[in-house]
């Protein structure tokens, strides 16, 4: 067995047995829920609700209960949508470009981030569809034969490669995160005793028995799932940048958008996950697995991609000046200074300025003040796409349609409701699903756990 | 006499891998190992072959580079050429660029389901499928060595359990089948 460096810091806290790792994980599942999850998903359950009601208004009377208008025709919908897309990055960039990297800090994290990349695509995936304004004719853009007239969907498009990317993004994450959890619903199965849970974990675990060969063949999956998905995490917020990149509008004819999109979307994503995970740790006293050192480590990346957003910001900017493109350089002024600076500088003090805090050592391992700064990385966040969507629409080529973007009481609701089915389905994979990787954990215990490290240093000096 | 198989259950690893590689030095065959993490290093010693499932991933992909490239040939070349601001769509080659994202994200979802799909099938891992593993144990702390005497002609169980008693085994159980 190969040992770690005593100078690291233990990822397992206390002395844990394989038994206790089992126990504490499959306890909470076999027990009653506290009273604080009801309570939550009681809220989350209203909220989701109301924005399904929203809806379904909508989508009786049309996208015209919405803001927009013949100039800005794009404005929360798809602000929505790249929001969720972004923290959807997250979870397979924690399972999978760290699992490439083998950074054990990953193993405590990954099971949850991957239910949260989960369900933020899916809410996602809604905006598009919504805003197609008939639901139910969703399936025209993938390239079916059909028999309105032999007409293909067009591969030229970039709206068409999104289709593409986020429905491969979504099923191999899905595929992920399941082949990962089979081996630990097979010990949920072993280990609850009531028969109708034992059933249910039955399904769920497909049979499996962890005999040498299964790991050897699982380990095996994981690894090249996530060498192919490594490759897809950075190609799908490329491609819904190509959404913008590719079009002739001042302001979203840029190169840098790829690369711009992919790191505001991992530090989304890594936002998200704090706010998820410093709940999550505390309720489910998860306190001995998810450490401050794992906060840390989020922090870290948080600080690293928050500050390539920043450079991009600043990049763009230059750009709009130096390249003497009269249209351009009017757009960034008049994101700055124009009708909707107080969004432009929302961004900028939430993504720029705010994380560099991160840079002392007291604040980023500091949880509070992390939970603070997770719910701070996120609305600024929110507020680039709609300054890079709306923004750049609301004056465009002809100033006699210049106009404003006014939300509706549905374009909130709708986006309120979106985070409310998220915390529902959240909550639930909280309570019914390992929340650990269990079998990953168990893997690193006797190298990162505090008391082996311990031991193994002692003996080292005898 | 009837044909036997014996469970030696191990409280860590690196114990399991002292029992297999002393049973195995006695030219005594492992049947397998049932553990709840993989333990690494266990493969050579019991004579798992190395799994072929990357090179089936492989496969999928380049099937799905292929499809999609001869999809998109019919539908937006061959079919309907489309004319979009005077630049038609004319050849493969000349549009290959606007067809990369497409082709890559097809490449791999069929890379990542077709290696997850025969992953499922070749471990017996489908909804429905009864649990294998010998004791409930083995999912949560032990891990757990299966010698069958049927495997084994020229030792006799009790040889094998007494050579499994000089390594640090946590319990021997025995079963008839």
């Amino acid at each position: 067995m190969h040992s770690e460096a005593a100078i690291r810091q233990p990822l397992i806290l206390g002395h844990k047995t394989y038994h206790d790792i089992t126990q504490d994980i499959v306890g909470p599942i076999e027990s009653k829920a506290p009273r604080g999850w009801y309570v939550l998903i009681s809220i989350a359950g209203l909220i989701a609700l109301y924005g399904i009601g929203c809806i379904l208004y909508l989508l009786s009377k049309g996208i015209g209960v919405w803001g927009l208008n013949k100039t800005v025709d794009w404005a929360w919908d798809i602000t929505n949508f790249v929001w969720w897309v972004g923290i959807g990055h997250a979870g397979t960039l924690i399972s999978a470009v760290l699992l490439l990297f083998r950074q054990k800090w990953r193993m405590a994290v990954n099971r949850s981030a991957e239910a949260m990349t989960i369900f933020a695509v899916i809410m996602a995936a809604l905006f598009p569809l919504l805003h197609m304004g008939r639901l139910w004719l969703g399936y025209w853009v993938f390239p079916l034969p059909n028999q309105f007239g032999s007409l293909w969907v067009n591969f030229n498009s970039p709206l068409l490669w999104d289709v593409f990317a986020i429905s491969t993004y979504f099923s191999v994450s899905l595929v992920f995160w399941y082949i990962g959890l089979i081996p630990d619903f097979a010990t949920i199965r072993d280990k609850v005793t009531k028969p109708g849970m034992k059933k249910f974990y039955g399904i769920l675990s497909f049979g499996w028995s962890g005999n040498a060969k299964a790991w050897t063949r699982f380990e095996e999956v994981s690894l090249v799932l996530a060498g192919v998905a490594t490759p897809l995490v950075f190609s799908v917020h490329s491609v819904v940048s190509f959404d913008f990149a590719t079009s002739v509008i001042p302001g979203w004819h840029t190169t840098i958008f790829p690369p711009y999109f992919v790191s505001g979307a991992v530090f989304s994503g890594f936002a998200m996950v704090q706010t998820l995970l410093l709940v999550m740790r505390k309720v489910m006293k998860l306190e001995n697995y998810i450490t401050v050192k794992h906060v840390e480590y989020m922090n870290i990346v948080i600080i690293v991609t928050g500050s390539i957003v920043g450079v991009a910001y600043i990049t763009e900017l230059f750009i709009s000046w130096y390249s003497g493109v009269e249209y351009e350089s009017y757009a960034f002024i008049n994101r700055a200074t124009g009708p909707y600076w107080w969004s432009y500088w929302a961004m900028m003090t939430c993504n720029v300025i705010s994380p560099q805090v991160f840079w002392f050592k007291k604040l980023r391992t500091n949880l509070a003040f992390t939970f603070f700064m997770s719910i701070i990385v996120n609305i600024g966040m929110w507020f680039e796409r709609f300054v890079i969507i709306v923004t750049s629409l609301h004056r465009d080529y002809l100033p006699s349609s210049w106009n404003m973007f006014h939300p509706t009481w549905v374009d909130v609701g709708v986006f309120l409701g979106t985070i409310g089915i998220f915390f529902t389905l959240y909550l639930l994979f909280a309570r019914y699903f390992p929340v650990l990787a269990l079998n990953e954990v168990k893997s690193i215990l006797k190298v990162s756990g505090e008391s082996y490290k311990k031991e193994a240093a002692q003996h080292h000096h005898h | 006499m009837a044909n036997k198989v014996i469970y030696a259950v191990y409280e860590d690893p690196e114990q399991l891998k002292e029992g297999a590689r002393k049973l195995v030095s006695n030219g005594i065959k492992v049947k397998d190992t049932w553990s709840p993490f993989p333990i690494h290093g266990i493969d050579p010693i019991i004579g798992v072959k190395r799994t072929r499932l990357a090179i089936v991933a492989f496969m999928f992909g380049i099937t799905g580079t292929c499809l999609a490239l001869l999809g998109i040939w019919y539908m937006n070349i061959f079919d309907w050429p489309m004319n979009i601001g005077g630049k038609p769509s004319q050849a493969l080659y000349k549009n290959l660029p606007a067809f990369i994202p497409v082709t890559f994200e097809f490449t791999v979802l069929c890379a990542a389901h077709g290696m997850s799909i025969t992953y499922l099938i070749r471990n017996n891992t489908l909804p429905g499928m009864p649990a294998r593993n010998p004791d409930p144990r083995s999912t949560d702390d032990k891990f757990i060595i299966e010698v069958r005497t049927a495997d084994n002609h020229g030792h006799s169980a009790e040889a094998i359990t007494g050579l499994l008693r000089t390594t640090p085994v946590f319990e021997i159980n025995e079963r008839q089948y």
